[in-house]
């Protein structure tokens, strides 16, 4: 049974939503569907450490109410895997043969997770961990079988994230980190630190600077330890790999679209094709601290790209200012923001300060903000993120933003006024761009 | 729609909008009671920053592009059709990263539920608390509209939609 519909989404994710609420604020009748490999609603993907440390069911992840495709008037077509995209003829191929003709296209497919040449990976107890399957595996594999230690591959976000779920488990939990720190994407090695020590409090073991050569299996079978590349041997009846993830991009490569490291998006989040959008994990759009395209797979750039897609698919201009890396930890109870770079590099400068139960450390490049990292104390990081955001010179009151009393009062009358004050009658506000660095004189 | 407005110049910084969006925040709405008795304790939507002589209260601006509801991980956010911004309490799990997003600060941390805690503008209520029991006239509680007001309209939107 074939369809046509106006609007067609892959992807049912924070994405795929973004781009079906923008839609549909601007076009209420147009038809649109959403096609998805997972068999389920939309679900809060970070939530899957949740789920999987029995904190809460599927009810509870969903991202949007119950009924909340059939009120946007949504078609779902879940479980439904793509097969190919015909972008001359604006048909996609489902494997299931159905075929879907769409007139705008978003491509919100998300990213997978990598799994590394490891020998012996073919074991039984071997898993990833970027969907609720994955977590109801690892849930099922449980279960069923003697687990007591695992070795979680890759101390990024994924990896710490089912450490924290395995260990509120009662397993024993390594983590085995290629560089030299956890969590080194995002956090400087002062927050690493404080982050690694929150995690071996908490009973995780952390081995740095190391790589996973071989899993071990009882007769080629079921997991039985790890061996290192200085072959040490960690016992261990399971293995989480989160090494990261690559976009999806095999169907929009296919399709001819352009694609780099990711679909390559502009400012639209329109892809090389007319008419084809991409946004999330899978593309490649523009990020506000490298000025370039970059990857930034995390759910909230996804849905604000979405977003735009959305809006431009429906025949609304928009466009993207950017997003750049913004990450939220808080495992076993230490709370970090961080965004743009963790570290000073070519000519930045890194200013930090440190104290009781807080470190805070900003990063400037010609006295703007390009990185910032808030631990502990964490609820003024908001502010400091929209210095970042906007491009603000901050080199007057840069020593100020990572004070431990630092808050709005702390800056010049300039910036926060207009953020509480009641607006002069008249006065037409700032709906623009922010591509050149303002000053903070007249901001606003 | 309507707003809370700070005139800082009379702020003395006496921290009532604390108190009384506390109460107001609290299941007995007893002074005493949410201070002293209830647990969970009730935690303040509002916020005074001091830096003498400079004082001003700071709650959820409300933002007509809610860049911490673009950014939630678990749908809990929501700009609601009257434009205010909610938090559904059974969906937030505390992940933070709405305050990464928000540009004046105002969203609190309530540490003993593991959520968020954000300004309501006491739905329910004529007047938020913070407003009616301020006793200098420093917040007021008005209607600007919104295609004028710069305060509000939030801060390095996340995304620019231009009137076609």
């Amino acid at each position: 049974m074939d369809k046509s519909v106006k609007y067609l989404i892959i992807g049912n994710s924070a994405g795929g939503i973004g781009a079906a609420e923008a839609i549909r604020q601007v076009d209420s009748q147009g038809s649109l569907a959403i096609v998805s490999d997972e068999p389920y609603p939309a679900y809060s993907r970070p939530m899957i450490s949740d789920y999987l440390a029995g904190k809460c069911t599927l009810e509870k992840m969903l991202f949007r109410p119950a009924g909340f495709y059939e009120s946007n008037n949504i078609i779902t077509l879940f479980d439904s895997p793509v097969q190919r995209l015909d972008v001359s003829g604006r048909i996609a191929q489902l494997r299931s043969g159905e075929q879907i003709s769409w007139e705008k296209l978003l491509l919100a497919t998300g990213g997978s997770p990598i799994v590394p040449r490891i020998k012996g990976k073919r074991s039984k107890g071997i898993f990833t961990f970027t969907t609720l399957d994955d977590a109801r595996k690892i849930d099922q594999y449980l279960k069923n079988n003697q687990v007591s230690e695992v070795v979680v591959i890759g101390g990024g976000l994924i990896g710490v994230s089912a450490a924290e779920a395995l260990v509120k488990r009662g397993l024993k939990v390594t983590i085995v980190e290629m560089k030299d720190r956890i969590l080194n994407v995002m956090l400087d090695s002062e927050a690493s630190a404080l982050e690694a020590g929150a995690l071996t409090r908490a009973g995780v073991n952390i081995r740095t600077g190391r790589t996973v050569e071989e899993v071990n299996s009882y007769a080629g079978e079921t997991v039985a330890s790890v061996t290192l590349d200085n072959s040490g041997v960690i016992p261990c009846e399971m293995v989480i790999v989160a090494i990261g993830v690559r976009p999806r991009a095999e169907l929009a490569a296919g399709a001819g679209i352009q694609v780099d490291r990711g679909i390559v998006v502009d400012r639209r989040m329109a892809t090389s094709i007319p008419e084809v959008y991409a946004c999330g994990d899978v593309a490649e759009a523009y990020d506000f601290v490298y000025r370039q395209r970059r990857l930034t797979p995390i759910w909230p750039n996804a849905y604000q790209g979405g977003m735009v897609a959305g809006a431009n698919m429906a025949g609304k201009p928009a466009e993207y200012q950017g997003g750049t890396a913004m990450n939220s930890l808080k495992y076993f109870g230490l709370d970090i923001l961080s965004a743009g770079m963790p570290d000073a590099v070519d000519g930045c400068e890194a200013i930090s300060g440190a104290g009781d139960g807080y470190y805070h450390k900003v990063v400037l490049r010609d006295g703007v903000v390009v990185g910032m990292i808030f631990a502990g104390n964490i609820e003024k990081a908001g502010i400091v993120y929209s210095l970042m955001r906007k491009g603000v010179r901050v080199e007057r009151f840069k020593q100020a933003l990572v004070a431990a009393d630092f808050g709005l009062a702390s800056l010049p009358g300039e910036i926060w006024r207009p953020r509480l004050e009641r607006p002069a009658v008249g006065v037409v506000s700032a709906v623009t761009a922010v591509e050149a660095p303002e000053e903070f004189e007249g901001a606003d | 729609m309507k707003r809370v407005y700070i005139n800082p110049d009379v702020c003395l910084g006496c921290g009532l909008c604390e108190v009384f969006c506390k109460v107001s925040h609290s299941r007995s709405r007893d002074l005493v009671k949410a201070f002293k008795k209830e647990t969970p304790r009730p935690v303040a939507r509002i916020r005074v920053e001091r830096r003498a002589p400079v004082s001003f209260a700071v709650q959820c601006r409300h933002c007509a592009e809610p860049l911490c509801v673009y950014s939630c991980l678990t749908g809990a956010l929501r700009k609601e059709p009257n434009g205010v911004v909610t938090v559904d309490a059974e969906r937030c799990i505390g992940c933070w990263t709405c305050i990464l997003a928000c540009h004046v600060g105002a969203i609190r941390q309530d540490k003993e539920q593991g959520k968020i805690a954000k300004c309501d503008l006491c739905q329910g209520l004529d007047m938020p608390a913070c407003v009616a029991n301020c006793p200098n006239e420093s917040l007021a509680f008005v209607e600007v509209q919104e295609s004028v007001s710069g305060n509000g309209s939030g801060d390095g939107l996340a995304l620019t939609v231009r009137e076609a």
